[in-house]
């Protein structure tokens, strides 16, 4: 063993700093749910639990937020059983024009959120198409669709294509043996494709302020209230999707352990 | 691992098994009608509204029309009167944008090498690290770029040691400055850079560098010659993450800038479509900025060599 070099520390020097960087404006958002700053919160006037208890004491925001939720999980659901179909096809169907349906599918990822949102806002108005939740769920399942495909290719990639054959050896039909072999060796993938386009839509601003009309979604009512100052109940619904999304990695994780040390 | 996957940067599987050879080949007639639903939704939502935007950026105001009424027309020179008036803040955008790109490589680089090298073998602390990387992401975006707002208020303590040492006179500040524009952007999208980086560093076999040590290489060439290029196809995605939207982004420019001398493309997209009702200029800009994007991912890709990451 060689000894330690004097340029070894600096490294993880820099790297802590830019861990400090990513992490002190979660800790600024989580700090401040319990300020006492009345309705502007802008500065720290003292340690309260009032917002906490009383999570939807500010005008809208909890409408804002269930609006994001139903949002959310209608995207999810709609762009993730799109995007399943879409891996999968892409990864079995050998034909002309793949590289077209890959570049097709890449496309909205390499597009900038602003474009999307006006070309997406283009063909409402074009169309007369009332502005609402409807068209946000539209606008969010289109930029969240590549995302499921490419996280769900990488899944299918790792598939023994021999477990589908020995299926069919058994009679299994096509359909019976994706339904019982393929499907739940995929499931893993399928889930955190979901947990992507659920956080994606979740904290979208730039598209849903093209399509959303007069409905709200959380990231519009903060972004909005900005200008006269955020009340502290915000911080409270940012910092619970904080705790809940952090519980469900490391869930995930500790299941994932769990299945490989069996 | 499964946002580093989904980021597309990895061949591997949710649980990081290593992908099999064959696997994915045809093994039925299925696989065709499976695209169906997913292509004709990108048809309708994708191609549709983009060949829309086309049509709009052409359109020319109805004579004796209200405001926001356009009709049908081949009308050219929006494009040269669209550029004509905002170059600057186009330019601007794709200056900001590198610019921010740039810092957030080399903020990133040192925090992808720690993850995947520095704490390799020790999966407990690698994956404490990854998800405090992502963790950004399950706090509102909004929220947390009015938190930097806040804090490098002028009266904040950002500001205030920055005077004290002399880094800025003793009235300056940072927010409203193209500083401000770039640190909030380069923040924004910090994990979309570490998150490739990690992958393709964690790829690294160890005993590469070993054999460069044993040729007398010393740590700084093993990185350059070894390390470095190595992990390339990280930094060509991780950068790209970064600059496709920032290039776009209207908030942080709107939160930590003031309205003139830091307006990013996308705010002037938003204003003329919402406030204006210019919707063929709001168009035009919006045609420009999604070509130049193309052009450049593409000649950039091409130049890196790293076309199998499309």
């Amino acid at each position: 063993m060689r000894g330690r070099r004097p340029g070894a520390a600096v490294v993880p020097l820099f790297a802590s700093l830019g861990f400090l960087f990513l992490l002190v404006p979660v800790a600024y958002t989580v700090l401040f749910s319990f300020n006492d700053g009345g309705k502007t919160n802008l500065a720290w006037h003292g340690f309260t639990l009032a917002a906490w208890r009383n999570p939807c004491g500010a005008p809208r925001v909890c409408s804002a937020l269930v609006g994001s939720l139903q949002v959310g999980v209608v995207s999810t659901l709609l762009a993730t059983a799109l995007g399943t179909l879409l891996a999968v096809g892409l990864t079995r169907a050998r034909f002309r024009g793949r590289a077209a349906v890959n570049l097709l599918v890449f496309l909205p990822m390499a597009t900038p959120e602003v474009v999307l949102g006006a070309a997406l806002l283009s063909q409402m108005l074009a169309l007369r198409l009332p502005l609402g939740f409807g068209t946000v769920v539209v606008a969010h399942v289109m930029f969240c669709l590549s995302f499921v495909v490419v996280a769900v290719k990488a899944r299918v990639a790792t598939l023994d294509p021999a477990l589908e054959q020995a299926a069919a050896d058994l009679y299994a039909s096509p359909w019976q043996a994706f339904w019982r072999v393929t499907f739940p060796l995929l499931l893993p993938g399928i889930g955190a494709a979901a947990l992507l386009a659920f956080s994606l839509s979740f904290d979208d601003f730039i598209v849903t302020s093209f399509t959303s009309g007069s409905f709200t979604t959380f990231p519009e009512f903060v972004y909005v209230s900005a200008t006269r100052g955020i009340p502290p109940q915000a911080n409270v619904i940012s910092s619970t999707m904080f705790v809940l999304a952090l519980l469900v990695v490391v869930l995930v994780r500790l299941v994932a352990r769990a299945r490989r040390d069996r | 691992m499964s946002v580093l996957a989904a980021l597309g940067t990895t061949d591997r599987g949710a649980d990081g098994a290593a992908p099999r050879p064959g696997a994915g080949a045809p093994t039925g007639r299925g696989g065709r009608r499976l695209l169906v639903p997913g292509l004709l939704y990108l048809v309708a939502f994708f191609v549709v509204p983009v060949a829309t935007l086309l049509a709009t950026s052409l359109y020319a105001p109805v004579p004796g029309g209200e405001l926001g009424a356009y009709a049908p027309a081949l009308r050219w020179a929006n494009y040269t009167e669209a550029l004509a008036q905002f170059w600057p803040q186009l330019a601007r955008s794709f200056a900001f944008a590198a610019a921010a790109t740039v810092v957030t490589l080399l903020v990133g680089y040192p925090m992808a090498y720690a993850i995947a090298v520095r704490a390799r073998g020790r999966p407990g602390l690698q994956g404490v690290l990854v998800v405090l990387v992502v963790a950004p992401f399950f706090t509102s975006f909004i929220l947390r770029t009015i938190a930097w707002k806040q804090l490098l208020a002028d009266d904040g303590a950002v500001v205030g040691v920055l005077r004290w040492v002399h880094v800025l006179p003793p009235d300056g500040r940072v927010n409203a400055t193209a500083a401000a524009v770039v640190v909030g952007l380069t923040y924004s999208f910090l994990p979309f850079m570490v998150l490739p980086l990690f992958a393709s560093l964690e790829r690294l076999d160890p005993r590469l560098l070993e054999a460069g040590a044993d040729l007398y290489a010393s740590p700084l060439t093993a990185f350059r010659r070894v390390t470095l290029p190595l992990s390339m196809p990280g930094v060509v995605a991780g950068t790209l993450l970064t600059f496709i939207p920032a290039v776009g982004d209207y908030v942080n420019s709107s939160l930590l800038g003031n309205n003139t001398t830091t307006v990013m493309i996308g705010q002037v997209i938003d204003l003329r479509f919402f406030r204006v009702l210019d919707y063929p200029t709001a168009a035009v800009l919006s045609v420009v900025l999604m070509v130049s994007v193309l052009a450049l991912v593409t000649a950039y890709v091409r130049r890196a060599g790293t076309e199998e990451l499309l």
